[in-house]
């Protein structure tokens, strides 16, 4: 490749969505640079212009042309750079279905009831959300056991999509597991995807990507500490 | 490849199911059509699609395959050497699309939705509000994604277009039912050019439901 490409990711520290394209330009060895948003300031310039619709991170901007949605940035990552490194999609249509099928409900149906059940103040709505959530890592166990067909991850021997989706909330969900003291990956409920979680977490394309678990717990009690003050406040 | 060989799980009302039926048509794929009842979920339903319970649902030699834009990247994959590409080659313009139908969905279809349950004028005048600042959003990513030509994807209907225009005949139901012009020329004519010509695209006319008929389904399920 002649010319000097310019890859630029905004992001902020913490964010799961944030992770996801930094393992994807690690595993296609792209030289990137890292800009972070202040999280409880206000947006910069320049994420407001790339991101006019939504205004959030993640925003990959290539040649300055920005590419936004997380998820999407991966699938431009691995259609862009696709020859260099592993295939993030599967190559197979059959598969490629299943790991956008299995994408879309992480995103769209089960973190959202894990965000419900983090923020709600009823105990009825709490309990109803941790029921999906539960149930949806049940599914999850069923949907890694069917695909990875006995191989360390979603995408085979090494990370694909559906591990970089999913994986990337992992640390989160341990973060939290931490900072209040409930269990959510259960050994005995969900084995095979406590096993992916650890290999996922010590997976040299995710190890020094990820935030520490402890900083972010400790980041999580920040969080409900200012949303306590700021609804003492109104 | 057999008929049989490819099913469809849908509703000729739903505009999800619509989107898979267009690109088996740009395509050429012949299938079965299997139509669910209004009101009740068929076994084989259930079974292909556990997780949601929901159409459309295409069986590919009994594999299946859930969501329905998912399907229509499916569908370009699968029978890529056969008729016009669905998604754009450019690695930039298919995020684009991607982005946009994924706007589309979470944002504009669920304002459209909410304005046909709305109640009082207060909220009928918020919801009107939303969708054209979301149409303004969309006739700019058209005039971007077309650079001239009449479809989101060039010369021929692809991923984008078939994503938005599958709800041409609820709006149409819609702006009848609040008679009021939601998508209008004079704010958004490039956008208005091009739901005509998707309209009259053949691999959506047979499949587009007619606004009266559509119009008297609404009425069944909304009263």
């Amino acid at each position: 490749m002649g010319e000097r490409e310019e890859v630029k990711l905004l992001g902020v520290w913490y964010s799961p969505y944030a992770i996801r394209p930094k393992i994807a330009l690690r595993l296609k060895s792209v030289d990137y640079d890292y800009v972070e948003e202040d999280l409880f300031g206000s947006k910069s310039e320049l994420l407001l212009k790339s991101n006019p619709v939504h205004k959030k991170v993640p925003v990959l901007l290539h040649n300055n042309k920005p590419i936004v949605e997380s998820l999407n940035i991966v699938e431009y990552i691995d259609e862009t750079w696709n020859s260099f490194g592993p295939f993030i999609l599967p190559s197979h249509p059959h598969d490629r279905a299943l790991a956008r099928f299995w994408s879309d409900f992480v995103d769209n149906k089960w973190f959202p009831a894990l965000r419900v059940a983090a923020i709600t103040k009823s105990e009825d709505t709490k309990a109803k959300a941790m029921e999906e959530v539960e149930e949806g890592l049940l599914q999850l166990e069923d949907a890694f056991v069917s695909i990875s067909k006995g191989k360390p991850f979603f995408g085979g021997e090494a990370i694909g999509f559906m591990d970089i989706c999913f994986g990337s909330l992992v640390v989160l969900l341990k973060a939290r597991e931490k900072f209040k003291a409930e269990k959510l990956l259960d050994e005995s409920k969900t084995p095979s995807l406590c096993k992916w979680a650890d290999r996922f977490l010590s997976d040299e394309t995710v190890k020094n990507v990820v935030p520490e678990i402890d900083k972010v717990a400790e980041f999580l009690q920040e969080l409900e500490v200012r949303a306590q003050s700021a609804a003492s406040r109104s | 490849m057999a008929s049989s060989d490819v099913k469809l799980i849908g509703a000729w009302a739903s505009p999800f199911v619509m989107r898979p039926r267009i690109a088996l048509n740009l395509k050429s794929v012949p299938y079965e059509f299997l139509q669910e009842t209004f009101g009740s979920k068929s076994e084989l339903l259930l079974k292909s699609n556990p997780v949601h319970k929901k159409i459309p649902v295409l069986l590919h030699a009994d594999k299946p395959v859930c969501e329905s834009n998912i399907i229509v990247e499916y569908i370009d994959d699968t029978w890529s050497s056969s008729g016009p590409s669905i998604l754009p080659s450019d690695p930039y313009d298919r995020a684009m699309a991607r982005f946009w139908a994924a706007y589309i969905d979470e944002k504009w279809f669920v304002a459209l939705r909410s304005f046909l349950k709305a109640g009082g004028e207060e909220e009928k005048k918020a919801v009107i509000a939303q969708l054209e600042e979301g149409n303004a959003f969309l006739e700019k990513a058209f005039i971007d994604c077309s650079k001239g030509k009449p479809f989101f994807n060039g010369d021929n209907i692809g991923y984008l277009d078939i994503a938005l225009g599958c709800f041409l005949a609820w709006l149409r139901v819609t702006e009848l039912a609040v008679s009021h012009k939601i998508l209008d020329e004079a704010k958004t004519p490039s956008l208005s050019k091009w739901a005509e010509n998707f309209c009259n695209d053949p691999a959506v006319k047979p499949v587009m439901p007619e606004t009266a008929k559509l119009a008297e389904f609404a009425k069944k399920i909304f009263s």
